[in-house]
């Protein structure tokens, strides 16, 4: 049975918290904290490639490839598991329909796959229709390696698991294949305004 | 080990805050009595939780300050983004009330019956449990021979330096060398620079003095003073290393 | 040294969530890695904590030895990494 110490309490919000833009169980930060299951991937810009599998054909771009494609500015919340979110953060990326476009698929779902050996899952509906990105500019500068540079997927109306850090491709399927947490007890989609935060939530 | 012993270091103890020692900027001693506590062995640490109004609870890890012989004190730095050391460095006080469970450790930790040298590198708040086994060697009567190698941002920056001076004016064996990365002081003769190879060469023993070495602080610290241990020749398996991070947040 | 570095740790600093899970005294442990068969101490594995669980990696391959993830009234823990895992109680 515990017991409460006098004058603890939980880490405060920062600033007025807007209406609506803070799911439950969540509190607002200021920086950006760095949440990773290992060591930071560094791989040159020159072997980097970006490819999707799964389709009629796999498709493969390299970084030069990657940059041409036409990309867009975004403005997002994000929410991470561990309870911080942070607004109005900004990135700038390729939308994951732009790439999809290239590929003839009837997937229903993406098993997203990394530098580092991290993999996530999301039905296809969760990365299509102007939800999901591969980002590699955050705050009008490169994405740093520390938040999943040189690119990450960004999926922002999910928990920021689903977001997966150096990302490298994108593995169409008929299956649900559970990802690095989903397969440990993490919830399969991860709606943070409807905490799925665990499997069962 | 017996599962009652379990059992008792698994359970949340009360515990209440009976002293306070303002250690240095940002650091802060606890005194606390729990009943019910078993005792501990140098090196040590303990978990410790809190609960607010609302339920909402935080738990952390801190290393014993206080040598088993000397009841139980955690010495906590206060970590600027972090939300429970601020709390135990600026706002609890005697009397306060929170939980802890252990102690809990079995790899970092040292016994005065042990008779090799001992070499000790503490880099900022890593002096904690380097201390616990320092404070036990005094009370143990013990002259092990014992170096401590003590990295601190400045001289203010270091805790328990008029205890460490006066354990080491005993002339029983132990000496103390400090490096000062950021500031010295003027006049200031010691080492004023990180850690790196060639300050242990001079600082530490000789890898045939065949020491038991425990090395405490931050990743970036323990790596770099045990790489540059072993480079000196010492046995890796000699070392035992502990890193300190901000354990969930601060 | 990388942010992610310096918020590595080691198992230390999962000695009470181990010894809650295992009921036993798990900082002397000795692991087998099932990628590289190197045997250490849990004590001297990298630890990942700021993270949605806990990631125990091989210091010599890095590869994931143990996941750990707490949720309220109840934890998964994946060991599969592991060759084996052994301790005195």
């Amino acid at each position: 049975m515990s017991f409460v110490s006098r004058g603890f309490r939980r880490r405060r919000p920062e600033g007025d918290v807007p209406a609506g833009r803070v799911p439950p169980g969540q509190h607002l930060v200021g920086d950006f904290p760095v949440l990773s299951v290992g060591p930071t991937p560094r791989m040159p810009l020159a072997d980097w490639h970006f490819s999707i599998h799964g389709g009629e054909e796999a498709v493969r771009w390299t970084w030069d490839e990657f940059r041409a494609l036409p990309s867009e500015t975004i403005t997002v919340d994000i929410h991470c598991v561990t309870s911080w979110s942070k607004l109005d953060t900004v990135w700038e990326g390729v939308s994951v329909d732009t790439l999809l476009d290239a590929v003839q698929h009837e997937a229903s779902y993406v098993s997203a796959f990394c530098d580092g050996g991290y993999t996530t899952n999301l039905p296809i509906e969760d990365v299509t229709d102007g939800k999901a990105w591969i980002a590699f500019g955050y705050d009008g500068e490169p994405l740093e390696p520390e938040h999943g540079g040189p690119a990450r997927l960004l999926v922002p109306h999910l928990y920021l698991w689903k977001s997966a850090k150096w990302v490298r491709g994108l593995r169409l399927r008929d299956d649900d294949e559970q990802g690095f947490w989903e397969s440990n007890g993490y919830h399969r989609r991860g709606d943070p305004w409807r905490e799925e935060r665990y499997w069962g939530d | 080990m017996a599962g009652g012993a379990v059992l008792g270091r698994l359970t949340w103890l009360p515990a209440e805050v009976v002293g306070i020692v303002e250690e240095a900027p940002r650091v802060r001693t606890l005194r606390l009595e729990a009943p019910g506590w078993g005792g501990h062995r140098a090196g040590q640490h303990v978990d410790l939780r809190l609960t607010a109004e609302d339920g909402y609870q935080a738990q952390r890890s801190y290393s014993l300050a206080s040598p088993p012989e000397d009841g139980l004190e955690i010495t906590i730095e206060r970590l600027d983004d972090g939300e429970v050391s601020p709390y135990l460095v600026d706002e609890i006080r005697a009397g306060d009330r929170l939980e802890l469970r252990g102690p809990i450790g079995g790899y970092f930790v040292w016994a005065a019956s042990q008779a090799d040298p001992l070499l000790l590198v503490a880099g900022g708040s890593g002096i904690v449990p380097l201390m616990a086994m320092i404070r036990h060697r005094a009370a143990a009567g013990s002259d092990v021979p014992t170096r401590l190698v003590y990295s601190s941002r400045s001289l203010a920056d270091v805790i328990y330096r008029r205890e460490l001076e006066a354990l080491a004016d005993r002339g029983d064996g132990l000496e103390v060398f400090h490096t000062l990365t950021r500031s010295q002081p003027e006049g200031w003769s010691g080492y004023a620079r990180r850690i790196d190879v060639e300050l242990l060469r001079e600082a530490a023993w000789p890898a045939e003095v065949e020491p038991r070495i425990f090395v405490c602080g931050s990743t970036g610290f323990v790596e770099a003073a045990a790489a540059g241990l072993v480079e000196l020749g010492h046995e890796p398996r000699r070392i035992k290393t502990e890193r300190f991070g901000a354990t969930g947040g601060g | 040294m990388s942010e992610t570095v310096q918020a590595r740790l080691d198992g230390n600093a999962i000695g009470g969530i181990l010894l809650e899970i295992f009921g036993a005294e798990m900082t002397i442990a000795e692991s087998v890695c099932g990628s590289c068969g190197s045997l250490r101490e849990v004590a001297e594995l990298h630890v990942y904590v700021r993270a949605p669980g806990i990631v125990v990696r091989c210091p010599g391959c890095e590869a994931v030895l143990m996941r750990i993830v707490r949720a309220p009234g109840r934890t998964w823990l994946d060991l599969s990494g592991l060759r084996t895992l052994s301790f005195e109680h």
